[in-house]
């Protein structure tokens, strides 16, 4: 206990010394008289005047007062409360903007007044007495702790709520002290050992106290009545059944294995120590290594049925890249995906092996094949066609297949495409359209250029990292942004039919912003020529409502490819644009300049209809495809884990679109998969509680009826839920229905969260499902989620530490994840599982001879060994080797984890810790004790045991059956453990040499401290034959009914675990071989999500395609009277 | 006088040890005194002489051990195995703690040594034995383990106050012999395990041939009648393996036949019913997979 007790300590003082380093961050606070000066967090007090420089964390919730610049915005980024990427602006009073400077506060005093402390993030009330007036305030002007100041060179800012009473931290949860299932189930096997202990014990107390009773007399010998014994006192039966009582449970006591504690403890240290010094888990990019911080869950990673996942920061890596474009029509960037080609590359395969096995007409059958793919039109076919030749050449194709995992030379530019790269678009015949394309693309933002030393090449800051994306993609292509003032964009463009960089100023008329209701921005500028363009991008839908008719030219087109984007997780943009005439843009700038003058509350609405009246009949150009770039190795990692049986849930704060781009991305959604989406109609918003409850209930029901009806295998199902739905869902009267429909669903993807909720949907779903659900998350807004789950992860390559140190696990990448649960997790889970089992077995091996002893003597307890052979038992003779199964066993190596990770599912089956299996421990243990104590009595009391003639006494036959207990359990072990390092030969045999230089040792003390065991070994027993072969016997006898047991099992009924390994060992050969791969391929589980489930999908989906083609190619074939005999003699081996 | 056939048992595992083994508590007490034989024991002026007669039945090789056995004799009892001070027959009176010996510690206010229960009930049932008219030389030395003798029981430690006190318990030991030479105590002080068991008596050194009879004068004094255990003298012979002991051979033979039928019956199994190496129709993702 107390080594457990002092593993908590150490654990708990580094998270104090991280605490503290938060605490101890610094910032600039106004001391009077205009003096700012650094100061600690923690000594922070409420109405503190602060200043924030860029790029500072913001030390509590405050309230903005002025930032640098002169209109109050300031940008803020919310990464750490609600994952999403877009900066926010937030805009001060305009009573405060006087307030930007140090030397103003030094007369600065105002009164506020607002709400008590709450976790809601998206409300403020409360209202500001400045100079004698009271000005409201709104969510606007509060900038919360845990966001950060971004493209802002410093603001001013008042401390409203401090500390524990900030919105993220009321946002968080206090932190659970969490132990594993095995270990809870430990406890009930604790209490079971305990149970049989109280019952021998009583057992023991009444016969003593019976055997008193009956004996008092008749044993002269013993003297009884002379009771100068209270345990066996005869005039008081009840008190000496008592003591007797007592003194039983702490003999027996040794069935508790109170060693079993500290040897966990001790394991779990060094099995965190391997994680954490694992290579396969090192992250060279950021020099750090996957870290355990608490022990207490090693083998919770092992039984793993759910996954929370954060989505910023976690899944992806907070950047953006270019991928690809739709302009005119024509798709650049690559045109097949990863799963097209895996899908068709294995298609291939099979009818490779299909024309193997025809014989001489196959040529034919494949002259057919290729007819009948030439004439598909449709894109897919075209696919399967490009990798027909793909075949025969397989390099050349490749360069068309954009690869996700390739690193791009330019940061946020991955897009390869021989067309428009290095200029070469200009050489294209249609290019007019192109270049208005690129504009839009290099003028339609808010970005800002950054000079950039090193290279002539400009870097960029946006409100959005999309923006900043397009930037650099348009500079790429020859459309360099290189300068904003108030009122002008300057381009660097190139000119197409000079081939020469020309600079172009335009003017920016107006700014039409980007919200998330307009899901459009639109900018009106105005060339050097005079000329007024209207330059809009949006989301798809709602540019190509607003097309005028003869701008709808690539619709077609840029749908289809838009939706192909949209499935490879990208991230779409349409972009199109409008020539305005000058008197209809005065017309309108006229409408637009008096709504932007009204003050009133009917500002939004005006402008909006006024944004309305010009944006629309816009010249459809193309799509962008961004890719929010997915961490390294995700896919991968969310593909294996899908096949070790785990879910996955998206938790993110981020907006659906977002949520379902990633989704996509990491393959957890596909074009087939039904989408769920749970939500409010907007109607709905207004409207009472009740009735919102109402159609939320409404649409969980239908959805559930939807998926009874069908059949599951064939449509897998994704919940998309949004915040407000989530809000009510996870009321109390509708939850469960809500997780019963979660639960039948392959995929749940909830967006819009909060980190509360986060916590509260961990919470629920841990209840109500009773499943180990794992929780990992990289910001702030993922505490309450990662400490609430089973098992909490946080990722540490990103700068926040706060996720880090709620959590239990800290992984560098997302990817490493596949390795801790599916090798770490799978390894601990045994290893503590038969470690546990292992003890409970010894202790009981042990234990029950006691008992046995007991009996003989009258049940007085007196015990058969020396004091000191039973402290030696658990603490050195058989503690070793438990450790070292603990620490080092394996059932298969990792890459054999790895490859097959349906072994995983031992863990969520809890198959090694079940109560068969601990049953069946139980029952070994108490039939080892047999063995060992029946044998060794019966042998060695009725006669001498030397050649000499001398009878063993208690010390001899304790000391030989001791002998016995040592050799039996530490050979148990032998058989238990599958992977043997030097280390574990060297403690097993350790051990048990151990025992005998003890014994040697311990004879050799003088008889006044060594007593009855003076010599024992070298004189009595050591020369004795008999000892030795009948430790051989028993040994033998103790072990028979395990491995009887484990011959069964591994001969009729094997496990997986098993199987692997004969395969392992005696197939070596075939490791690669098809039928080892086949193998592989068959262990993955049958999932919906992930990369391989997608390309399985996609292959069923190409097949059915094909032989519909096929079909009807045969059709018209032999519906034609030339071909139809032909066809018949040539078609028939098919 | 009586002739009582003598039981004689041959050992299977260990051929060469033979064993004879008298039960005499019962035959020793007079038959008047058979209905009430605690009577006999306790008063001392009955004679406690009783003659045995036992059949050498197979050629014994010297050495021949004599043990007397006790059956329902609990020496294991808590009680009993504590009531000793090592430290006291090792120092003698030098050693005055001897609380554990309570209540045969002391007497008279005066320390007991030998102290403790265990001393206190030393077995003094005497066996001499006659080969005719011959009395037959039993060695009585070195019964005791030597590490015992030399550094267990000290060599200048004598008894004293020993069984003076209102309850005789067992034998008297002689004052004037140090502990370390009262052999049949340092053997009786090792205390058996179970509540049967056997203590090495002394050594015959001659053989004993077949067809003899022998003649044992056996002075039936110790009370084993109140609790009613049994006594038991046994004559054996001993070889590599100890004395006579059938179990250890019967268990080896059983169950390494055991074994090797296990192991048939196992190989017809697998004959019967061969799993190959790495079988993957045993997996159970094969069973639930993806059979599509």
């Amino acid at each position: 206990m107390g080594i457990s007790m002092l593993k908590e300590a150490v654990e708990d003082w580094h998270r104090f010394l991280k605490d503290r380093n938060v605490n101890s961050r610094k910032v600039k606070v106004h001391v009077g008289n205009g003096l700012f000066l650094q100061k600690s967090w923690e000594s922070l007090c409420v109405g503190d005047v602060v200043k924030v420089s860029k790029n500072e964390y913001f030390p509590g919730d405050l309230l903005l007062l002025s930032s640098s610049y002169e209109d109050g915005v300031c940008y803020v980024e919310t990464m750490n409360l609600d994952g999403e990427t877009n900066l926010k602006a937030k805009r001060s009073l305009e009573a405060t903007l006087c307030l930007d400077d140090d030397e103003e506060f030094s007369r600065f005093k105002a009164k506020i007044r607002c709400e008590d402390p709450n976790p809601s993030l998206y409300t403020f009330v409360g209202n500001l007495e400045f100079i004698n007036e009271s000005y409201p305030l709104s969510p606007t002007q509060i900038l919360l702790r845990d966001s950060k100041l971004r493209n802002t060179e410093y603001i001013y800012g008042v401390v409203i709520f401090s500390g524990r009473d900030a919105k993220a931290v009321q946002n968080s949860t206090r932190a659970p002290s969490k132990r594993s299932k095995v270990e809870r189930k430990m406890d009930h096997v604790i209490y079971v050992l305990f149970a049989m202990m109280v019952l021998i014990s009583s057992i023991s107390a009444t016969g003593s106290a019976l055997y008193t009773e009956s004996e008092k007399e008749k044993r002269w010998y013993l003297r009884l009545r002379e009771n100068i014994d209270d345990l066996f006192d005869p005039s008081d039966l009840v008190l000496s059944g008592l003591l007797q009582f007592i003194r039983s449970l702490i003999l027996y006591g040794y069935l508790i294995p109170i060693s079993l504690y500290v040897s966990i403890e001790i394991v779990k240290v060094l099995q965190a120590m391997l994680i954490n010094k694992d290579l396969g888990m090192y992250d060279e990019i950021t020099g750090k290594t996957v870290e355990a911080r608490t022990s207490n869950l090693n083998e919770e990673l092992g039984q793993v049925e759910m996954i929370l996942s954060d989505k910023t920061g976690t899944l992806t890596c907070n950047q953006m890249e270019f991928r690809k474009c739709s302009i005119e029509g024509i798709s650049y960037g690559g045109e097949v995906n990863e799963v097209d080609f895996v899908a068709s590359e294995r298609m291939n395969i099979d009818v490779e092996r299909h024309r193997f096995s025809l014989d001489g007409s196959d040529s034919t059958g494949r002259s057919i094949e290729m007819f009948d793919l030439s004439t598909a039109d449709a894109s897919i076919e075209k696919e399967i066609l490009h990798c027909n030749h793909g075949l025969d050449d397989p390099k050349a194709q490749n360069s068309r297949i954009s690869v996700t995992g390739k690193e791009s030379i330019i940061k946020g530019f991955n897009f390869r495409d021989d067309r428009l790269m290095d200029k070469m678009w200009i050489y294209r015949s249609n290019i007019t359209d192109m270049v208005t394309f690129f504009r839009v693309m290099a003028l339609c933002h808010t970005g800002i250029p950054v000079e950039n030393n090193q290279s002539d090449r400009m870097m960029y800051e946006a409100e959005s990292p999309e923006e900043v994306a397009f930037l650099i993609a348009a500079q790429e292509f020859g459309f360099k942004f290189c300068e904003r003032t108030q009122s002008t964009m300057i381009l660097q463009e190139l000119d197409p039919s000079s081939g020469l960089v020309v600079k172009r100023e335009y003017k920016l008329l107006n700014l039409l912003e980007f919200n998330s209701s307009r899901k459009r921005m639109s900018v009106i500028v105005q060339n050097e020529d005079g000329d007024i363009f209207l330059f809009c991008k949006g989301a798809d839908d709602v540019i190509f409502e607003r097309l005028a008719d003869n701008g709808r030219t690539y619709q077609q087109a840029t749908t289809l490819h838009l939706s192909n984007y949209a499935e490879d997780g990208l991230r779409t943009m349409v972009f199109a644009y409008k020539r305005v005439g000058l008197s209809e843009y005065e017309d309108w700038n006229s409408i637009f300049t008096k709504a932007k003058a009204t003050i009133s509350s009917e500002r939004e609405e005006l402008l909006e209809n006024a944004s309305e009246m010009i944006e629309k009949d816009f010249l459809l150009l193309g799509a962008v495809a961004v890719e929010d770039k997915l961490q390294k190795g995700v896919p991968e990692c969310i593909d294996k884990l899908a096949q070790a049986g785990l879910k996955i849930w998206l938790l993110t704060g981020d907006k659906k679109e977002t949520a379902i781009n990633i989704g996509y991305a990491c393959s957890l959604l596909r074009l087939d998969m039904k989408q769920l989406h749970l939500k409010l109609s907007t109607k709905a918003e207004s409207n009472q509680v009740k009735d919102v409850k109402e159609e939320i209930l409404l649409q969980i029901e239908s959805y559930n009826q939807m998926i009874i009806q069908e059949d599951k295998k064939d449509s897998p199902f994704a919940l998309v839920v949004d915040g407000q739905a989530l809000q009510i869902s996870l009321g109390s009267n509708l939850k469960h229905l809500f997780f019963s429909l979660a639960m039948n669903c392959d995929v749940v993807i909830c967006c819009r969260v909060s980190p509360k909720q986060k916590a509260l949907i961990t919470r629920l779903a841990k209840q109500h499902s009773g499943k180990t659900i794992l929780a990992i998350g990289d910001g702030a807004n993922d505490v309450g989620m990662i400490q609430e789950a089973d098992i909490g992860v946080g990722i540490s390559g990103m700068e926040g530490m706060q996720a880090v140190m709620a959590s239990d696990f800290s992984l560098p990448q997302f990817r490493f994840l596949e390795r801790l649960l599916i090798v770490h997790g799978h390894w601990c889970y045994r290893r503590i599982s038969k470690m546990i089992l292992y003890f409970v077995y010894k202790n009981i091996a042990f234990g029950l001879t006691l008992f046995y002893y007991d009996i003989y003597t009258g049940f007085s307890g007196q015990d058969l060994y020396d004091d000191w052979y039973m402290v030696m038992f658990n603490v050195l003779l058989t503690s070793l080797p438990v450790i070292s199964l603990g620490v080092l066993e394996q059932d298969v190596s990792s890459d054999v984890c790895l490859q097959f990770p349906a072994l995983y599912q031992q863990g969520q089956k809890n198959i090694c810790f079940s109560w068969k299996r601990i049953v069946g421990w139980i029952l070994n243990g108490i039939l080892a004790s047999l063995a060992i104590f029946t044998l060794n009595i019966y042998i060695l009391s009725s006669a001498a045991f030397d050649q000499d003639g001398n009878v063993a006494d208690i010390e001899h036959i304790g000391t030989i059956t001791y002998t016995s207990i040592i050799w039996t359990v530490n050979c148990q072990i032998v058989l238990m453990i599958s992977h043997f390092t030097w280390i574990s030969h060297v403690l097993i045999w350790g051990s048990i040499l151990c025992w005998y230089i003890f014994l040697y040792l311990y004879g050799l003390f003088p008889p006044v401290y060594s007593g009855n065991v003076f010599g024992i070994f070298t004189e009595a027993i050591g020369p004795a034959f008999i000892y030795w072969i009948l430790t051989l016997l028993v040994l033998v006898v103790a072990l028979f009914p395990y491995f009887i047991h484990i011959t069964i099992q591994r001969s009729f009924y094997p496990m997986d675990d098993h199987v692997i390994q004969e395969i392992k060992r005696h197939r070596r050969d075939i490791t690669d071989s098809p039928s080892w791969l086949k193998e592989q391929e068959k262990s993955k589980k049958m999932t919906q999500i992930g990369f391989s489930a997608r390309v399985d999908a996609k292959i069923v989906n190409l097949k059915e395609q094909l032989h519909q083609k096929r079909k009807s190619v045969y059709s018209s074939l032999t519906n034609s009277p030339i071909y139809k005999s032909m066809m018949r003699e040539e078609t028939s081996p098919q | 006088m009586q002739l009582k056939f003598l039981q004689f048992r041959s050992s299977g595992a260990a051929p060469k040890v033979l064993e004879i083994v008298d039960r005499y508590d019962v035959e020793c007490v007079p038959p008047s005194f058979r209905s009430n034989k605690l009577e006999y024991i306790k008063d001392s002026s009955i004679p406690k002489n009783c003659s045995r007669y036992l059949q050498v039945n197979k050629h014994m090789k010297a050495p021949i051990y004599i043990y007397y056995q006790l059956d329902n004799y609990y020496q294991n009892h808590r009680r009993y195995v504590k009531s000793r001070s090592d430290k006291q027959l090792l120092y003698g009176l030098k050693y005055n703690y001897t609380g554990s010996c309570s209540p045969e510690d002391a007497n008279n206010g005066l320390p007991i040594v030998p102290c403790g229960l265990i001393a206190w009930s030393l077995f003094n049932d005497t066996y001499s034995f006659f080969h005719g008219a011959d009395a037959l030389k039993v060695n009585r030395k070195n019964i005791a383990w030597e590490s015992d003798r030399n550094h267990k029981f000290g060599k200048h430690v004598y008894p004293f106050n020993f069984q003076n006190g209102s309850l005789i318990g067992g034998a008297l030991l002689d004052p004037a012999i140090p502990l370390s030479d009262q052999e049949d105590l340092i053997v009786w002080m090792r205390t058996a395990a179970l509540p049967s068991f056997h203590k090495l008596y002394g050594r015959i050194e001659e053989d004993l041939h077949a067809d003899e009879i022998l003649e044992v004068k056996i002075l039936n004094n110790y009370n084993t009648y109140s609790f009613g255990g049994r006594k038991k003298l046994v004559l054996s012979t001993s070889s590599w393996l100890g004395g006579h002991n059938n179990f250890i051979g019967i268990a080896y033979i059983s169950i390494g036949s055991s074994f090797i039928f296990i192991a048939l019956v196992f190989m017809l199994l697998h004959v019967k019913n061969p799993r190959p190496y790495g079988d993957t129709t045993n997996i159970s993702w094969t069973w639930t997979g993806i059979s599509s």
